[in-house]
């Protein structure tokens, strides 16, 4: 089951940067995202899941068609590239080395011989206690934040640009 | 499965979020591949939340959700106060700044 969902977020995150339409590419993006939804699920962290599909997958992937489909962009303006193929070898070079890196750390940690717990906690209940708690002050904050950025959005976008 | 296939995965999210963010120049498309990247980050914050059998790590990742839907709301907002201002999302082109 695992495979599945790695080969969905995989495939549909290659897809999402890699196609010419806007309105396609974030339409991949929301399915990497419930991919991930999907992993989250296998790890027992039901309550993440949830938010990944409600918050990634819902409310930011709509933003996104909300402001591509407002600025209307030629396919030609879409699929723009970076200039020349040196920024794109060094991605790729530098995307091997730092994956061969992950997984050498891996091995070298034995994370490959830990199998996932069947049991962990992920419930919302059990999720709640620790963020009520230990990190009440950071959700409090985290509202703050939320409220500043509601506004700051409204803001940028209303004011008369000279 | 393993841990270790989860970081793995959680690594090649971020590598295509990389790819997508030095490739491309739409800002649009640059903006949904690091939310490309911060999803790898979760994906590897809950893998080590479920090794350690401890919750902090899924704590971390609501607050990265909350932070990002913020981060995205106001990227969003400054991209189209750009584009009204310069009618253009081209990030090669928006060199103002540059010295």
């Amino acid at each position: 089951m695992f495979w599945v969902f790695a080969a969905l977020v995989a495939g549909s995150a290659l897809l999402a940067i890699t196609r010419r339409n806007g309105v396609s590419a974030a339409l991949w993006a929301a399915v990497a995202f419930l991919g991930i939804a999907g992993a989250f699920v296998l790890m027992q962290a039901y309550f993440l899941a949830v938010v990944e599909v409600l918050v990634y997958a819902g409310a930011i992937m709509v933003l996104f068609l909300f402001v591509i489909m407002l600025l209307n962009l030629t396919e030609e303006e879409m699929a723009k590239l970076t200039e020349g193929p040196r920024l794109h070898l060094a991605g790729v070079l530098f995307g091997a080395a730092f994956l061969g890196g992950l997984v050498w750390v891996c091995r070298k940690a034995e994370l490959f011989d830990k199998p996932l717990q069947p049991a962990a906690a992920g419930e919302t209940s059990q999720v709640a206690v620790p963020l009520f708690q230990h990190y009440v002050l950071p959700f409090e904050i985290a509202s703050f934040l939320l409220l500043a950025a509601i506004v700051g959005a409204v803001l940028i976008t209303k004011r008369r640009l000279t | 499965m393993t841990v270790g296939h989860v970081i793995t995965l959680a690594g090649v999210l971020f590598t295509i979020g990389m790819l997508g963010v030095l490739s491309r120049r739409n800002i649009l498309i640059v903006l949904l591949s690091v939310e490309l990247m911060l999803n790898a980050a979760a994906l590897a914050f809950v893998g080590f939340s479920n090794l350690h059998g401890n919750l902090d790590g899924q704590v971390m990742v609501f607050f990265a959700i909350t932070v990002a839907a913020a981060e995205v709301a106001v990227g969003l907002a400054v991209v189209i106060a750009l584009f009204r201002l310069r009618v253009t999302v081209d990030a090669d082109r928006v060199d103002t700044l540059k010295g």
